[in-house]
């Protein structure tokens, strides 16, 4: 067992669970969608990408891009958050908080590719 | 991805790992913690203010508390913070400045960048493997004509010779082990523009991988080798290396010219030179006894022409025995006088100092003038930076190997029909030689010729070719005529003149050329321009002929068809 290909893994698989805890839920109900699991969502994903850094292989490079369009929709989902909010630390309202969730559903697709490509990847290597 | 991002992307993982940690304690903490607001009513940081905060902590900028004063768990809390991003961001940024820093980093950055560099050439360049004297002196010779080299060199401090030479064309250079066949494509082996490769490294071994490595992944190359021993350059000459360099055989053989006859030794010195440097000078050595000090390998060589030209001569060599030399050889270094009296030098007529170490062979040059001035002297000189040392010995032929390699690997490179032509002239005669000296010093001005090569082809002469497509002819006189004012004559000898597979030196001034026909010349620096208006404008080429300046125009032409 490789240490690396662990934490890896978990990190992967974690971010696209957490984008799916928070998206998951009445696409406008403020009360299904909870701020702190976006910024999990957020952390987590930054996380994936730099442990992602550096890999030379096609399927890294792929793997890299997947992550940091997850990381654009999250962040932009974080930023749309804030200005409905005003950084008040209440609910943000039905509309801007369709437009968070479909931001985050964005980052929960790519996270799927990632987690596709993974799989796909240790099935070829057969060990 | 490059190599060089790949690297970087992989070290900053754990640095930047490390700061997302921090950032993420520190903003679900403020987010966590209750505060109170301007009027004392409970009050909690949402992620956007806490993002805020903890950005202008971290960096140290510090606007306060916002966009409430804080309550005392949140300072608390702030300066557990503190000490954790502040320590965060200088253990990035240390490992940014270290990475920078780091020899893989910087090793794989300058090898991207010669690559690069190598991959943008877009005209004729020469692989130079080896920048040691040699060379230096070739590349820069090169650089001088304008043409471009890539330079491949295991001494990363002579790489920074490179680096620090001023050449006038952009000239790449990668610090790495040129027997390498990776390291050869990646300066250019397979380029579509490489002209020919050059193995001039100190080590043999090497030179021979190059040769062969050259020879099999890009067959169409010219390959030119040194050689130090016979035995590889006959293994470089099997695999079809096209011209083998063997320094001291090159050497020795410059020498035996010099005794032979004057006249072809100065042929070969000015035609291989460098165009502008002033001319070579030679006191013709009478024939007699020679003394040879230092039997090594360009002592042995020397030797070899000295039998075959049957010159007497007597050896002086410290290891008598293990270099193998002759009887009668006299034990000693030939620095002190009494080796040089017992070996004969005050009746002898020239003494070769020919030792592997200049002081050595300085010593000897002196010491043997004082015995003997009327000695013609020859020294043998191996660091390129002692050359003042011996003109100011007042040696009469100075055999500088490096020079001499340079120049004959920049003849073979750029004009290979001059080695033809000058093993012709080597045939020839002391005579022929001596009359086509005095032909080049009467054009030459004192100072080194240009030697070029003309194809009378449709891309190098088209007025030319033209013209004798028409039905016309193309004396060689009408060529060598100044375009400017065709009374003059430019100062331009045509050396030799290559009709299919025949070479004929020095051709008549009345010979008329024929489509395909290549020309050897030699002249002034700046005359082949003036050569070349004449090839390639049929109007210029026209009044060269006929003495008629003639018009380019249509009308004008046909005013001057009705006239």
């Amino acid at each position: 067992m490789n240490l690396e290909k662990v934490v890896f893994a978990f990190f992967i698989i974690l971010s696209l669970t957490a984008t799916f805890g928070f998206v998951v839920g009445d696409f406008g109900d403020q009360d299904h969608h909870n701020v702190y699991e976006l910024f999990a969502a957020v952390v987590v994903n930054l996380i994936a990408t730099v442990l992602k850094f550096g890999d030379r292989s096609h399927i890294g490079a792929v793997l890299l891009a997947t992550s940091l369009v997850a990381d654009l929709h999250l962040i932009i989902a974080g930023v749309v958050w804030a200005l409905a909010t005003g950084g008040s630390g209440l609910a943000p309202g039905t509309a801007a908080m369709g437009a968070i969730v479909s931001l985050a559903s964005g980052a929960l697709l790519a996270n799927g590719v990632s987690v596709i490509l993974l799989v796909s990847e240790t099935i070829q290597l057969r060990r | 991805m490059s190599k060089v991002t790949s690297l970087v992307l992989r070290r900053m993982r754990t640095p930047v790992l490390v700061l997302v940690f921090a950032y993420t304690i520190s903003i679900v903490g403020f987010v966590l913690i209750p505060g109170v607001d301007a009027q004392g009513q409970p009050w909690r940081m949402g992620f956007f203010h806490a993002i805020y905060f903890v950005s202008y902590m971290a960096t140290t900028i510090g606007f306060g508390e916002l966009p409430y004063a804080f309550s005392d768990a949140q300072r608390l809390w702030t300066l557990f913070c503190i000490y954790l991003t502040v320590t965060s961001w200088l253990y990035a940024i240390g490992s940014i400045l270290s990475l920078v820093q780091n020899p893989a980093v910087r090793r794989a950055s300058q090898e991207t960048a010669f690559e690069r560099r190598t991959r943008r050439i877009n005209e004729i360049f020469y692989l130079v493997c080896g920048y040691g004297d040699t060379g230096e002196l070739l590349v820069g010779s090169l650089a001088r004509r304008g043409l471009r080299a890539v330079v491949v060199e295991e001494d990363p401090a002579r790489l920074n010779d490179l680096l620090l030479a001023n050449f006038p064309v952009d000239v790449p250079g990668l610090a790495a082990a040129a027997d390498d066949s990776q390291t050869l494509i990646r300066a250019g082996l397979l380029h579509p523009l490489c002209g020919g490769v050059v193995a001039i490294t100190s080590n043999e071994q090497a030179n021979l991988k190059i040769a062969i490595a050259s020879r099999l992944l890009n067959p169409k190359l010219t390959v030119i080798a040194r050689a130090d021993s016979h035995d590889t350059e006959a293994n470089m000459r099997s695999f079809g290396t096209h011209f083998v360099v063997n320094n001291f055989d090159e050497s020795a053989d410059r020498l035996a010219m010099a005794l032979q006859s004057p006249g072809m030794f100065l042929v070969h010195e000015w035609l291989t030179g460098i165009p502008g440097q002033p001319l070579a000078r030679l006191v013709e050595p009478q024939r007699g006894r020679w003394i040879l000090c230092g039997y090594g390998r360009f002592g042995k060589a020397v030797a070899s022409q000295f039998v075959k030209g049957g010159v007497s001569f007597r050896v002086i060599e410290a290891f008598p025995e293990k270099t193998g030399a002759p009887e009668g050889t006299v034990n000693g270094r030939g620095t002190e006088a009494p080796t040089l009296e017992e070996a004969g030098t005050i009746g002898a007529t020239g003494i070769v100092a020919g030792t592997d170490n200049d002081t050595n062979n300085l010593s000897i040059i002196v010491t043997a003038q004082e015995l003997n001035p009327e000695l013609f002297t020859v020294a043998r000189q191996n660091q390129r930076t002692n050359r003042e040392l011996f003109l100011a010995a007042g040696v009469d032929l100075i055999m500088e190997r490096t020079d001499i390699m340079a120049h004959e690997v920049l003849a073979l490179l750029l004009t290979p029909s001059l080695e033809s032509f000058l093993s012709l002239a080597r045939a020839r005669g002391a005579d022929w030689n001596n009359q086509l000296v005095s032909r080049l010093a009467a054009i030459l001005d004192d100072l080194g010729p240009e030697v070029f090569s003309i194809p009378i082809s449709a891309e190098s002469a088209p007025a030319a070719l033209g013209r004798l497509q028409e039905g016309g002819t193309v004396p060689l006189a009408g060529l060598l005529r100044d375009p400017r004012d065709r009374e003059r004559v430019l100062p331009v000898i045509c050396l030799m003149l290559t009709r299919g597979e025949e070479n004929i030196p020095l051709p008549d001034s009345d010979r008329e050329l024929q489509p395909g026909d290549r020309l050897l010349l030699a002249g002034r620096e700046g005359s082949r321009r003036l050569l070349e208006s004449g090839l390639a404008n049929p109007n210029v080429l026209s009044y060269l002929l006929t003495g008629l300046d003639r018009p380019s125009g249509s009308i004008f032409r046909a005013l001057a068809g009705s006239r």
